[in-house]
């Protein structure tokens, strides 16, 4: 008989049962890492992020400048799906990044770019920090985690509008209001403080604010052209947070507790990764999240001996994302877990499975 | 009389500066810190935000960077600097005889 379909809902059944069985707040794998390396790796530096942030907004006013002479010519397609995508895509990895407060070796940079880096992703700034942190307790455990993107079997609705954050913009921007009249999210209720609410109604009344304000421009100015650059970028520019995104754990493993199983690293070409902050070395990034983005790639060469190998390119990634989603649509139980090298360390599953799961070496 | 006792729990160079190990006593698990300026401190092992141990963490200065969620305390008062970290860190005192760390605990 065919599995029941699960709840995701982390105020649902599925939660009560992940504690039940040993997965929420559990002891996870980590590779073995001199601590004397470890160290070397976690430093913090403000050089690699201020460098970064003057390329990217220098990016945005030449590529800004470029849309607005562009517009009311066909030439503005091409010229803000290029500011749109610079926009949100290292909108994302900024918010994560300066999130976890690695970026940047000052405390207050890290604050600021959050801030903006939130509002440009339309995601509340609180709320997300406290998501994001579940999202490292209990990563993929279901029930559990508030950032799976899409269950099993697959829900592909959700991914196609996703493409214009067409699911998870208006979903925030509902959030926003709730929280302006001082309400909050069951689900929310679950993984933020109450000492924080407090926070994150602030938050969002200052986001509306800003967002009135543009639509106030657009009134003025009679035309949407001040919304093409703040607001709809994160809507159409889209299109490669979401294709980063579910590269990262779609396909693999759910209930476990070793981000080799489900977790995927990829190689990407370097602009690929100056967009994504590194986030391709997604395995390295679950198991030792104090480590900055720029030194990501050296943890990866440490960590090489003990993970399976590195997807080769963006597509190789998405071709087994789509594949094995396509796979899981007609059995939920389908996943991707690719073989180890002689040098590493046996997975850690964590649990006795009662699942059939077919596996893809 | 208190209840308290002096513990012997690590050697002093058994931490470099601007770093931390771990200390187990009975069933309870404790962070030695020492400082860049040097100076040493104890606390509970354990995050107050999730059952992660600090020793893995970074030490920037005077303050300890958990290596789970990187919520941050003061080393020195145990206050907590960082979300996700909302609660102090309990402290313990700490005094150096001959080659040997004691905490009171």
């Amino acid at each position: 008989m065919a599995e029941p379909k699960r709840n995701y809902s982390i105020i649902g059944p599925e939660s009560k049962r992940a504690q039940e069985r040993g997965l929420a707040s559990a002891e996870w794998y980590t590779s073995p890492i001199p601590r004397a390396k470890m160290k070397e790796l976690m430093k913090r530096r403000n050089g690699p992020a201020i460098r970064d942030t003057i390329i990217w907004f220098g990016g945005l006013v030449i590529l800004g400048y470029l849309a607005y002479l562009s517009w009311g010519t066909w030439w503005a397609i091409p010229a803000f799906l290029a500011y749109g995508v610079l926009y949100a895509t290292p909108g994302d990895s900024r918010w994560h990044e300066c999130g976890h407060g690695t970026a940047f070796k000052t405390p207050w940079m890290n604050e600021v770019m959050y801030q903006i880096a939130s509002f440009m992703v339309l995601r509340s700034a609180t709320p997300w920090r406290w998501s994001h942190a579940r999202h490292h307790t209990d990563t993929i455990i279901v029930g559990r985690d508030p950032e799976i993107i899409t269950e099993r079997p697959p829900i592909w609705k959700i991914l196609l509008l996703e493409i214009f954050h067409l699911y998870g913009g208006p979903n925030e921007i509902r959030r926003f209001f709730l929280h302006t009249v001082g309400r909050m999210g069951e689900e929310e209720k679950e993984y933020i403080p109450e000492s924080q609410f407090r926070k994150v109604y602030w938050e969002a009344r200052v986001y509306l604010l800003i967002i009135l304000a543009i639509a106030g421009a657009c009134v003025y100015a009679g035309s949407i052209l001040p919304a093409m650059f703040v607001f709809l970028p994160s809507f159409y520019g889209a299109a490669v947070v979401i294709t980063f995104g579910v590269t990262q754990h779609l396909g693999l493993y759910e209930d476990v507790l070793d981000h080799r199983l489900n977790s995927r690293t990829i190689y990407m070409n370097p602009l690929l990764r100056f967009l994504y902050w590194n986030m391709n070395y997604h395995v390295e990034h679950h198991m030792f999240p104090m480590v900055p983005y720029h030194a990501l790639p050296k943890l990866h060469e440490e960590m090489k001996p003990d993970c399976p190998a590195a997807r080769p390119s963006l597509w190789a990634a998405l071709k087994e994302v789509v594949s094995a989603l396509l796979k899981q649509k007609k059995d939920p139980a389908y996943v991707v877990v690719k073989p180890l090298p002689p040098t590493a360390r046996p997975y850690m599953y964590g649990i006795e499975h009662n699942l059939d799961i077919k596996v893809q070496a | 009389m208190s209840d308290t006792q002096w513990v012997a729990a690590c050697g002093v160079e058994d931490i470099e500066e601007e770093d931390v190990i771990r200390f187990d006593h009975g069933d309870r698990t404790f962070a030695i810190y020492r400082t860049d300026k040097g100076d040493w401190h104890a606390s509970d092992g354990f995050c107050t935000h999730e059952r992660f141990h600090l020793s893995n963490g970074l030490v920037m200065g005077s303050v300890i960077e958990c290596p789970k969620h990187n919520g941050r305390f003061d080393i020195v008062t145990g206050a907590a600097k960082r979300a996700p970290v909302c609660v102090d860190l309990k402290k313990y005192p700490v005094k150096i005889e001959g080659d040997t760390v004691y905490i009171q605990i």
